[in-house]
């Protein structure tokens, strides 16, 4: 019984231990070319090296801050958007098509557009983020708000609520579980963008960056190690999602 | 009304002597083209409870959602005493309280909603939800969230919460439809306490035609659509009613005369078909 609670509790750890497990062999077997892929050992070192004291917990920052920013922007813009949008149905409707268009098209082929527009630097970066992240979060929030019932709207308004403590006290509240959903899709949406953008538009840190400079140089410790908290930042992000979810949301789906 | 009111009108005023509290006039309700309700005109006496019952689709529930101003009319007037709905503090319990209640608020905080709306500081409305409390007898913990209750427990939330500011009129649309027999039972007792301890208007929507006769004074039937009024049915029984009236002549004799009224009503549009 002990055995088995143990078991149980350990059981998500397997899969990440067999994966190491696994590298580890054909690492020391040297099944594949040391220099591509090398032991897990030395990676942890490199990721050690690089948080204490190293440059990697300062791009590991510089990409966070990025991705933050252009997440924040994108809230800002579109819940507020979405909200509008989803109250009308025929105004979302007449829209949907353009917002459906630029959803679907790879935010990365923006790139081009947004650098003539404002040039190379950290606004490009940050707004092209913003951007695919801000229309996952804008056709998220006006969906949970055609989508919310329609009752609650009517109740408050039975007791005499006005359409903006409506919208405010009761739509917004509504549409939450959808817009989280939309949040979470769009902080992960936006580290891709940022760490692409890093890696290729003149970029002279954060992990993305990190990531092409270790691999020219055939750092490759330090190259996963890098992989590893791009890994890692992607993982948090959702998961932090995922608790404010359950903790904001309580209702969601009773 | 009065005495110059025309022949037309007779049935539109209560045969249950009371006055008139809301009375709807000219109501015009189409949807897609097929006409609902054609220059309507009813009137609903006040301190008294009225069902509303007729055959399926007759616009129950869209004649009490236009007078508490959820739905538009076409054209058409609602006054409560006189005032325009603006004026008026109405209630309305929903037929499905798990959508009606706002499930991120803790009951009791469903119940204060209305009183902050209006205004009320939070002394106000501590007190007045207390005297809720006690006046329903509530024995569950009002600090749960909505879906930690019971379905009759939510709608006995709802209640409070619609009865909280203290409404010149109540409407309710099936409120009781979703609840087991038991709870049914239960609630349709505890309304009817709400009702002598505060002499509300109540409009109640029901398609359960026992229900709607054993707690109205009067039963409003419905025709099929165009809607008009088939018949208004007294039913005088003294109350407090209790299962007892049920079984009773008077009780009998009026739910007879309704399902006649109804038959007639459903056999009409066969016929026309």
């Amino acid at each position: 019984m002990f055995g088995a609670r143990i078991a149980s509790a350990l059981s998500p750890a397997v899969g990440a231990i067999a994966f190491i497990a696994l590298w580890a062999l054909i690492a020391a077997l040297e099944l594949v070319d040391p220099v591509l892929l090398p032991s897990p050992q030395a990676s942890a070192v490199a990721i050690w090296d690089g948080f204490v004291g190293g440059a990697l917990i300062g791009d590991t920052i510089i990409t966070i801050r990025r991705t933050l920013l252009a997440f924040f922007i994108a809230v800002g813009i579109c819940v507020p958007l979405g909200l509008a949008l989803g109250s009308s149905v025929r105004l979302y409707r007449s829209l949907e098509f353009v917002i459906d268009f630029f959803r679907s098209t790879p935010a990365s082929a923006l790139f081009p557009l947004f650098l003539v527009i404002l040039g190379v630097g950290e606004s490009t970066k940050v707004a092209v983020a913003a951007f695919g992240a801000g229309l996952l979060i804008l056709f998220n929030t006006a969906y949970g708000v055609m989508n919310a019932r329609k009752t609650r709207q009517a109740a408050a308004r039975v007791m005499g609520a006005s359409p903006l403590r409506v919208m405010v006290g009761v739509t917004l509240l509504e549409s939450l579980p959808q817009t989280l959903v939309g949040m979470r899709a769009g902080v992960s949406f936006a580290l891709v963008i940022v760490i692409v953008a890093e890696m290729f538009i003149g970029s002279t840190d954060g992990l993305g960056q990190r990531v092409i400079n270790s691999q020219s140089i055939f750092n490759m410790p330090e190259m996963y190690a890098t992989i590893f908290s791009a890994g890692v930042l992607g993982y948090g992000l959702n998961l932090i999602f995922i608790i404010i979810e359950r903790r904001f949301v309580h209702w969601g789906g009773k | 009304m009065n005495a110059a009111m025309s022949p037309d009108l007779a049935s539109v005023s209560s045969k249950v002597d009371a006055v008139p509290h809301i009375t709807i006039r000219g109501l015009t309700k189409s949807f897609a083209g097929q006409p609902l309700y054609t220059n309507f005109n009813l009137d609903f006496p006040k301190g008294r409870i009225t069902s509303i019952f007729g055959p399926n689709g007759c616009g129950k529930s869209t004649m009490i959602n236009m007078a508490a101003g959820l739905l538009p009319m076409d054209s058409g007037e609602v006054l409560f005493d006189g005032k325009p709905l603006s004026q008026t503090v109405i209630g309305y319990v929903f037929q499905n309280y798990r959508d009606a209640l706002f499930p991120w608020k803790r009951a009791i905080d469903n119940i204060r909603y209305p009183l902050k709306i209006a205004g009320k500081s939070a002394g106000e409305c501590n007190a007045r939800t207390e005297e809720l409390v006690q006046s329903f007898d509530i024995r569950f913990d009002l600090n749960r969230y909505p879906y930690e209750l019971s379905g009759g427990q939510q709608q006995l939330v709802s209640i409070m919460r619609s009865l909280a500011v203290h409404p010149e009129v109540l409407f309710l649309d099936e409120p009781f439809s979703a609840l087991d027999y038991e709870m049914t039972l239960f609630m349709r007792d505890k309304l009817q306490d709400i009702f002598e301890a505060t002499g509300t208007t109540m409009i109640l929507v029901s398609h359960d035609l026992d229900e709607a006769v054993y707690l109205a004074d009067e039963v409003l039937m419905l025709t099929r659509r165009p809607t008009r009024i088939a018949e208004r049915v007294v039913f005088d029984a003294p109350r407090p009613r209790t299962p007892a009236t049920l079984t009773s002549d008077a009780f009998t004799r009026a739910k007879a005369r309704c399902l006649d009224v109804f038959q007639r009503e459903v056999s009409a549009r066969e016929l026309a078909l």
